[in-house]
C-alpha cells in the first residue's frame, strides 16, 4: 500500500511530500507522470511546484496529461487524492475539485505562514482537528486566489465542502487575514467525494518536527490506514 | 570591443598564423576580464583556500567542502550578474540564479539553497526602484520555479550604484555520497562530449566581453542582445536529469555553459585535463536556422550542460535527456591534440586548449592607496536620528523581498530569512557529537538526497543531523569609507552572524565587485577589499574556496563602491538556534562593544547614521581576539539559558535593539560610555552581539579574557523599547518600530 506522489516536469514539492508522509508512517513513492499510476496505489498526491513552468495557466497543462485520467478513475473508486498548491491548481483545472485558483490580489508571489480555521472536521483530511480549530501552515504561491461563482460557492458552503478558511490567530475570518484575496477566504475545498481535496497551503512543510511546528500532519493523516 | 593588438600579436605568434574569425572571437571572450581575471588574478593569491575540510578548492565550477561527518559534502559557489541586471533586471537576475545553480550541478550536487546580495542606487530614485523590483521579481520567478529555496542574502542602497547595480548570487549544493562528486576536469581521450539542455539560439552573444566593459549610457537599448533570457522550467528538468545521470554514474566530467557559451565550457573542460577536443559545431541542436560557427560557439543560451561521457554510456544519457524532454547532441570527443572545432567540414578553431584558457597575460595596474576620511560629525537630535536610521531602507525589514522568494521548499529551512543567518537541516550528515564511534554516517542512506531522515525505529533523538548556517552580504558604506578595514569588517560580521546562531564558520566564497581597474584609485580600493577580506578570513580560519570577480562596474555616474560580498557557511550539531527576537524574560548583555567597554571613541565612519545625516569619520577600530570571540559566541549561543542572540552591525545598537522588540517582548536598556550619545547608539563596529540570557554570569564567564560583556538592562513583556543613552531617554513601542522598519513594503505596495 503506497501513496503515489505524481511528478510532472516542474513539480518541486514532490520529495517534500514523500518525506512528510514518511514522518507520519505513510509509505509513499515518486511516480513520474509518463510512467502511469501503479496498480496498487493507495492514494495520490499532486504536489506543489510549477508543472510545465505554469505555461498557459498554473496547472492547466498537467491537468490534461494522461495520468490525470487515471487519477480521476482511481478517485471515483474512492482512492484518496490530495492536491497541494500547484497540485490544487491541477485539481481545479482538471475538474476534480470546484473553482479556480488565480493571481494573488498582490500580484506577487507570497511565501509566509498563515492561520487557517478548520471549517469541516468530518473529512479524512481534517479528522485530526476540531471544527473551528486554528492551525498554522505555510503558503508559497503567486496564484492562490480562490475564485468561483457566487451560486457555486453558496452550494459548496451549504454542502460543507469548504475545508479551511484563512483567518487571524484568534480564528476570525477577516479580510486582513486573507493573504491572496480568496473568495470568502477559502483556502481548501473538497471534490465531489470527501476523499478528494485540494488546498493552497503546504501541509507537508509543517510536518517535520526537527525544523518547526507540525500542524500540517493532520491533513496528511488522510492517507493513513 | 575586439581583441586588442597585443593579444592579437600573442595569438598570432602562438598559432603561427592569423586567427580565424571564430578564433578571434573565442580569444576575445575567454581572455576578457570576466573570464580570465586579468586585472584581479595577481591579487587573488592573498586568499587562503586550503583547509582540512576542503575537497575541491578554487578553479572548478563550484568548491566542494566536507561537513564534519566527513562523508557528506557541500558545494559552494557565487556569481555576479551585474551588467545584465542593469540592462534587463528581470532576465538579468533570473539567469544569474540559473548560472550558479548549473555550477552546482557540474559537481554532481543537488542545489539546496540560494542567497542573493543586491545593491542599488538611492532607494528614493525611481530608477533604483524599477531595478530593485525587477531584480527581486526575476530571482523570485526563477528560484521559486526550480524549487531551490532562497534563504538569506542582503540588500543595500547607495548612491554610487545608480548607474550600475550589483546582483550577486550564491548557491549551496549537497553531495550526500563522495562517489557522486564530479569535476570539470576532462578524464580520458576518446570520451564523447555531449551537450544536454536547451537548444542553442543567438541569445547572449558576447556576454563575457560585455561584462568586461564600463556600462555605456545607452546600455539599456544597445546591449539588450547580450542579455540572455532564462527558462526555469528547463532548468528544473536539467536539475532532475543531472541527478539521474549522476545516480547512474554516467558522467566522467561536467561543465555548465555560461560565459563564452559552448566554446568556453568545452575548452575549459579539456584544458583542465590537459587534453584537447574535436567538435563538429553543426551537431549542436539549434533553435534558429542558419546559425554560423561563431554564433554556435559563443551564444550564451541558458540551461545547457556539457558532459564528458564514455562512448558506451552515450545512448543511456540520451534516453535520460529524452525522459526529461531535454535536447541532447553528441558534439564531438575528447582528444590528446588541440581544441579543434569544425563547421560543415571546415576547421574554424584549432588552438591549444590550455592557451585558450590560461594564455591571457595579466595586467599590471597602478594603484593608489585610499585615504581615511577626516572626522567631521553632524549635529543631530538623538530621537530624529533614531527614526532616520531605523527607518532607512538599508537597515529596514527586507520582508518585502524574501516574502517573494520561496524560502521553505525542500523542507530544510529551520531558521528562515529575517534572522542573522539561515539554518538548514542537513539530515544526511550525522552531527559530530552524536556519533560515539565515528562511524554512524555509514548507516545513512546515500541513494537519494532527500531520504536522509534518520529512521524512527533506531530510538535516537530526531535531531541527529548537521545544521548549516548561511550568511551573505557586504556593507558598501563600510568599504566606501575604508576598503581594507571595511572588508575585514564584512568578513567578521558574516562570521558573527553564523556564530550568533550557534554555528562555527566552515568556509566562504567571495564576489569581488569593483569599478574600472584602469583608474588607480579604483584599483587601490579594490586591492583594499581583497586584502581585507583575505586577512580576516585567514585570521578566523575560514578557507575562501572560490569566488567571482566583477570589474568595470563603472558608468557615467562613476565607479561603484568596492563591494566584497562574502557568502559564509557554518555548521552546528542539530538545527535549533536562538532567535534574534527577544523572549521577554532574560537579562540583556552587549558583548564586545569597544565604546561601552572602554573610553575608546569607536568612530562613526561607514555608519548609516552618517549616510543619513552627512559628515565623515574614520571607520571603527575592530575589537581584539576576533577568532576567540567567534568561537566563544558559537558556544554561548547554544547555552540552555540563552534566549536570544542578535548580531550588532548595520545601524548600530539602535537598529539591533529595535529589531529584537516585538508586540510581546520589550526591553529596558541603558547605554553608557565616554563617547558621544550618537556614537554609542549608532557606531557600527562589527564583531558585537546583543544576548538575552537567563544566566548572565555564565555568559560573562565564557567571554572572560576574550571579549568585554556589559550588562545593559533586561527584556520584559512591555512590547516597548525604553532606551536611555547618556542623558537622553527614548521610548518606542513595537508598532512604532514596525512602522519605521516597514519602509520598503510601504513604498512599494
Amino acid at each position: 500500500m503506497t501513496v503515489s506522489v505524481v511528478q510532472f516536469g516542474g513539480s518541486n514539492c514532490d520529495r517534500d511530500a514523500v518525506q512528510a508522509l514518511a514522518e507520519i508512517g505513510v509509505d509513499a513513492e515518486l511516480v513520474w507522470h509518463e510512467d502511469g499510476l501503479p496498480e496498487d496505489t493507495s492514494g495520490v498526491v499532486f504536489p506543489g511546484g510549477f508543472s510545465y513552468g505554469d505555461y498557459l495557466r498554473a496547472g492547466a497543462m498537467a491537468a490534461r496529461s494522461p495520468i490525470v485520467d487515471e487519477v480521476r478513475d482511481a478517485a471515483e473508486d474512492g482512492t484518496p487524492v490530495l492536491g497541494v498548491c500547484n497540485g490544487a491548481q491541477i485539481g481545479s483545472e482538471s475538474g476534480l475539485t470546484p473553482g479556480a485558483f488565480t493571481t494573488n490580489r498582490s500580484a506577487r508571489f507570497q511565501c509566509e505562514h498563515v492561520h487557517l480555521r478548520v471549517e469541516n472536521a468530518d473529512t479524512p483530511w481534517t479528522a485530526a482537528y476540531e471544527e473551528g480549530e486554528v492551525v498554522e501552515l505555510p503558503i508559497a504561491h503567486g496564484e492562490g486566489r480562490f475564485e468561483v461563482t457566487d451560486e457555486r460557492l453558496d452550494e459548496l458552503e451549504r454542502a460543507d465542502r469548504v475545508l479551511f478558511r484563512y483567518c487571524d490567530a484568534e480564528g476570525e475570518v477577516t479580510e486582513d487575514a486573507n493573504p491572496n484575496g480568496s473568495k470568502h477566504n477559502v483556502a481548501g475545498v473538497l471534490g465531489e467525494r470527501d476523499s478528494v481535496a485540494v488546498l493552497m497551503p503546504h501541509p507537508e512543510r509543517a510536518a517535520l518536527p526537527d525544523i518547526g511546528p507540525t500542524d500540517g500532519q493532520g491533513v496528511l493523516e488522510g492517507f493513513a490506514e | 570591443m575586439s581583441l586588442s593588438d597585443q593579444d592579437h600579436d600573442l595569438v598570432t605568434a602562438e598559432l603561427g598564423r592569423e586567427p580565424t574569425p571564430a578564433e578571434a572571437a573565442l580569444f576575445e571572450n575567454l581572455w576578457s576580464e570576466h573570464c580570465a581575471y586579468r586585472s584581479s588574478r595577481p591579487l587573488l593569491s592573498a586568499f587562503e583556500s586550503e583547509g582540512e575540510d576542503v575537497v575541491v578548492g578554487p578553479g572548478d565550477d563550484a568548491a566542494v567542502v566536507a561537513l564534519p561527518d566527513g562523508d557528506t559534502y557541500i558545494t559552494l559557489g557565487i556569481e555576479s550578474h551585474n551588467h545584465p541586471s542593469y540592462v534587463d533586471p528581470f532576465d538579468g537576475a533570473a539567469t544569474g540564479v540559473g548560472g550558479i545553480v548549473r555550477d552546482t550541478l557540474s559537481m554532481g550536487a543537488y542545489p539546496i539553497a540560494l542567497a542573493d546580495s543586491l545593491y542599488f542606487g538611492d532607494f528614493d530614485r525611481e530608477h533604483s526602484r524599477y531595478l530593485f523590483e525587477g531584480v527581486v521579481e526575476g530571482i523570485s520567478h526563477y528560484g521559486n520555479c526550480i524549487g531551490v529555496p532562497t534563504v538569506t542574502g542582503s540588500v543595500a542602497f547607495h548612491d554610487d550604484y545608480e548607474g550600475n547595480p550589483l546582483v550577486n548570487v550564491s548557491c549551496i549544493g549537497l553531495i550526500d555520497d563522495p562517489d557522486r562528486l564530479v569535476t570539470a576536469e576532462a578524464q580520458e581521450p576518446g570520451s564523447k562530449l555531449v551537450l544536454v539542455g536547451n537548444a542553442t539560439g543567438r541569445d547572449g552573444l558576447g556576454g563575457a566581453s560585455f561584462a568586461s566593459e564600463d556600462l555605456a549610457e545607452d546600455a539599456e537599448t544597445e546591449d539588450r542582445p547580450a542579455v540572455q533570457v532564462g527558462d526555469p522550467y528547463t532548468e528544473k528538468l536539467l536539475i532532475e536529469a543531472n541527478e539521474a545521470l549522476i545516480d547512474e554514474g554516467l558522467i566522467e566530467s561536467a561543465r555548465d555553459l555560461g560565459a563564452a557559451g559552448l566554446g568556453g565550457a568545452t575548452s575549459e573542460l579539456v584544458a583542465k585535463g590537459s587534453l584537447g577536443a574535436h567538435i563538429e559545431l553543426e551537431r549542436v541542436h539549434q533553435r534558429e536556422p542558419n546559425m554560423n560557427a561563431l554564433e554556435i560557439l559563443l551564444a550564451e543560451s541558458q540551461e545547457r550542460m556539457a558532459y564528458e561521457v564514455k562512448p558506451d554510456n552515450v545512448d543511456r544519457v540520451a534516453e535520460i535527456a529524452d525522459r526529461y524532454d531535454l535536447g541532447c547532441s553528441v558534439i564531438g570527443e575528447v582528444t590528446e591534440g588541440n581544441y579543434v572545432c569544425e563547421f560543415d567540414g571546415e576547421t574554424v578553431v584549432d588552438a591549444p586548449a590550455e592557451f585558450l584558457g590560461d594564455g591571457a597575460p595579466f595586467n599590471d595596474l597602478d594603484s593608489v592607496e585610499p585615504s581615511q576620511p577626516e572626522r567631521d560629525l553632524p549635529e543631530t537630535d538623538l530621537a530624529d536620528a533614531f527614526e532616520a536610521v531605523v527607518g532607512s531602507p538599508n537597515t529596514a525589514s527586507k520582508r518585502w523581498v524574501y516574502r517573494q522568494y520561496d524560502h521553505e521548499v525542500q523542507v530544510r529551512t529551520a531558521t528562515p530569512p529575517g534572522d542573522d543567518a539561515a539554518i538548514l537541516a542537513i539530515r544526511e550528515a550525522r552531527a559530530e557529537r552524536s556519533s560515539a564511534d565515528g562511524s554512524s554516517s555509514a548507516e545513512q542512506s546515500s541513494a537519494d538526497h532527500s531520504s536522509g531522515q534518520s529512521p524512527r525505529e533506531d530510538g535516537e533523538s530526531r535531531e541527529t543531523g548537521t545544521g548549516l548556517a548561511y550568511s551573505a552580504g557586504a556593507d558598501p558604506n563600510w568599504t566606501d569609507t575604508a576598503p581594507y578595514d571595511g572588508a575585514r569588517a564584512v568578513a567578521l560580521e558574516n562570521a558573527t552572524n553564523v556564530a550568533a546562531k550557534g554555528a562555527t564558520p566552515l568556509t566562504a566564497v567571495n564576489c569581488l565587485n569593483g569599478g574600472n581597474p584602469e583608474k588607480p584609485d579604483v584599483y587601490g580600493g579594490f586591492k583594499g577589499i581583497v586584502d581585507g577580506l583575505a586577512d580576516m578570513c585567514a585570521e578566523l580560519d575560514v578557507p575562501v574556496v572560490g569566488g567571482n570577480v566583477s570589474l568595470y562596474n563603472d558608468s557615467n555616474a562613476g565607479p561603484i563602491p568596492p563591494t566584497p560580498t562574502l557568502a559564509l557557511v557554518g555548521t552546528k550539531d542539530g538545527y535549533d538556534a536562538p532567535p534574534a527576537a527577544l523572549s521577554g524574560e532574560g537579562e540583556l548583555l552587549v558583548v564586545n562593544d569597544r565604546a561601552l567597554a572602554s573610553d575608546t571613541a569607536p568612530g562613526l565612519g561607514g555608519s548609516e547614521y552618517l549616510a543619513q545625516h552627512g559628515g565623515s569619520d574614520g571607520f571603527p577600530t575592530l575589537p581584539d581576539d576576533r577568532a576567540a570571540f567567534v568561537e566563544t559566541l558559537a558556544d554561548v549561543a547554544d547555552h540552555e539559558a540563552t534566549r536570544a542572540v542578535h548580531d550588532a552591525s548595520h545601524g548600530g545598537l539602535a537598529v539591533t535593539l529595535a529589531e529584537m522588540v516585538s508586540e510581546s517582548a520589550g526591553a529596558d536598556v541603558a547605554i553608557e560610555g565616554d563617547a558621544s550619545e550618537a556614537e554609542l547608539l549608532f557606531h557600527e563596529q562589527p564583531g558585537r552581539v546583543v544576548i538575552e540570557t537567563a544566566d548572565a554570569d555564565a555568559v560573562a564567564a565564557a567571554f572572560e579574557g576574550v571579549a568585554p560583556v556589559e550588562r545593559v538592562g533586561a527584556a520584559d513583556d512591555s512590547g516597548t523599547l525604553s532606551l536611555s543613552v547618556g542623558d537622553t531617554a527614548l521610548d518606542y513601542d513595537a508598532s512604532e518600530i514596525s512602522d519605521l522598519r516597514s519602509v520598503i513594503e510601504r513604498e512599494l505596495e
